[in-house]
């Protein structure tokens, strides 16, 4: 387990959210929502399109690459903002890396 | 594009970091929307004697209690009006037979569930049981970091050995935990061995939570408080704590009110954004809340809904908002940080829940509470008394703990 913790993202992570990690749509009050231990987090859009290219197989550098190309947006600012967002989230233990297979 | 994440519950942060605070957003005194998290206190039965147990003094009987079916009832109901999470706490809700009956429903109805328990009854099955309903966290109370202190403060053998062993297998069932470490003058000096304690039990997030003082714990004032210095130390150990484990373990710390200048802003403000809900279903300001006299609190076995009770209830519109204030508080320039303090605090100082909460530097009463605070700190009455159903029953000596 102490290998999720103290994560640090780059380009080559492979982020996903982990179980007790919940994106969910919420609509009562008709905005996404993390739900995490104790705590409700509120990503904004940008943060929720982010999260869901999270999927354990995409690489932090891939995502930026089809975020990049959607908005048609410098590559460099992206990146930035999106591993600040992702390292963020991963700090407060709401992110975690996909595990390589070693069967 | 810059994106950002809110939090929720945190009372302050730092826009710099890309977070921002979802409840100041556009939030003033007077709007109350449905909560986004519940407690759901499932029974006041304990195996656990803790002298500063959060419950009231007036315990709920376990034939008070809601019913599975109530209580099934009622998380739909809550899920439907918008509230996200639910707090599975008590008394010990591992006591219910039902609990994994009732994670399922959580889960079945959309709702993310916590876990606040004393460990002592779990099994490796029935955690694991809780796990596949659906249980996203479990929080789990250390009374120290070694059974010594941690079973006399509990009131029973081997506890501490139990909730280690119950550690291991939240984490081993890949669930995040959570350390509460409830503090007071005589566990105060394991701080340090307890913040390695979490760290060993691979926790994600460690409690220090200083104990507040009202139902039990102001019963056992005198045994518990600590010293001006034992504070000034723990924040300190906290502070270095926090900086040291950044990434490997989050500390929340909550501060004793009576050393502080300023009051806590107790729930986040009365009815604002918070209830819970007793054994018996009634919807309740916070757990405390039923130790103040000449409040009528519904009950979800009443004809009104949740959502009904929580917007047009007198109870909990008496100390909504900053309306009812009297002064200093009416003028203060802080009313909307602290909303006054704390309603039941106020009420067992003072004796009337609408005065300013004595914590607070600007009442009339606080030169002469933290005096009183000071006094019991450096005396040595250190006999607890335990909780339980008959009001309470004082340390012998011996026969508690290991």
């Amino acid at each position: 387990m102490a290998a999720s913790r103290n994560i640090s993202v780059s380009e080559a992570s492979r982020p996903v959210l982990p179980r007790h990690a919940k994106l969910k749509f919420d609509e009562t009050r008709q905005r996404w929502v993390i739900l995490a231990p104790e705590r409700v987090l509120a990503p904004d859009e940008i943060a929720v399109e982010v999260l869901q290219l999270c999927d354990g197989v995409r690489s932090v550098g891939q995502i930026v690459d089809q975020l990049a190309e959607k908005y048609a947006a410098e590559r460099g600012a992206i990146a930035t903002d999106v591993v600040a967002m992702l390292q963020d989230l991963a700090d407060k233990g709401f992110l975690t890396e996909a595990r390589e297979k070693t069967s | 594009m810059s994106p950002t994440l809110t939090d929720a519950h945190q009372a302050a942060s730092d826009p710099s970091d890309g977070l921002a605070v979802l409840e100041q957003r556009g939030s003033t005194a007077e709007t109350f929307g449905i909560p986004l998290a519940v407690l759901a206190e499932l029974t006041h039965r304990c195996p656990l004697q803790c002298p500063y147990c959060s419950n009231p003094i007036e315990l709920d009987r376990g034939g008070s209690e809601l019913t599975t079916e109530e209580w099934k009832k009622v998380l739909a109901e809550l899920a439907e009006i918008g509230v996200l999470q639910i707090h599975f706490s008590g008394g010990e809700p591992t006591a219910r037979k039902d609990l994994v009956e009732l994670v399922q429903h959580a889960s079945d109805v959309g709702l993310y569930s916590n876990l606040i328990t004393s460990a002592v009854l779990l099994t490796r099955e029935k955690l694991s049981a809780l796990a596949d309903a659906g249980l996203c966290h479990v929080q789990i109370s250390f009374q120290g970091n070694e059974p010594v202190v941690a079973d006399r403060v509990a009131g029973l053998k081997n506890a501490h050995a139990r909730k280690l062993e119950v550690a291991k297998w939240v984490r081993e069932l890949d669930m995040p935990l959570t350390v509460n470490a409830v503090m007071h003058r005589q566990n105060l000096h394991q701080l340090p061995d307890i913040i390695q304690m979490a760290v060993d039990l691979d926790a994600d997030r460690l409690e220090v939570a200083n104990v507040q003082y009202y139902g039990w714990a102001l019963k056992n004032r005198a045994a518990l408080m600590p010293t001006m210095q034992q504070i000034e130390e723990t924040s300190r150990l906290v502070e270095q704590a926090q900086a040291r484990l950044k990434g490997v373990l989050a500390i929340d710390y909550v501060v004793p009110d009576y050393y502080a200048l300023r009051p806590k802003k107790c729930m986040g403000g009365w009815g604002r954004q918070f209830f819970n809900i007793s054994p018996a279903g009634k919807i309740l300001p916070c757990h405390a809340a039923e130790t103040i006299t000449g409040l009528e609190f519904l009950s979800v076995r009443s004809n009104h809904s949740i959502a009904w009770i929580w917007q047009n209830s007198e109870a909990f519109n008496r100390y909504r908002g900053t309306g009812w204030m009297p002064e200093p508080c009416q003028s203060c320039a802080f009313k909307e940080v602290d909303f006054g303090g704390c309603r039941c605090q106020a009420f067992a100082l003072t004796g009337d829940a609408g005065n300013t909460d004595p914590a607070c530097t600007l009442s009339p009463m606080h030169e002469q509470i933290f005096r009183m605070a000071e006094t019991e700190a450096a005396g040595n009455n250190s006999r607890f008394i335990y909780r339980n159903f008959s009001g309470g029953t004082l340390e012998t000596g011996g026969e508690h703990g290991a």
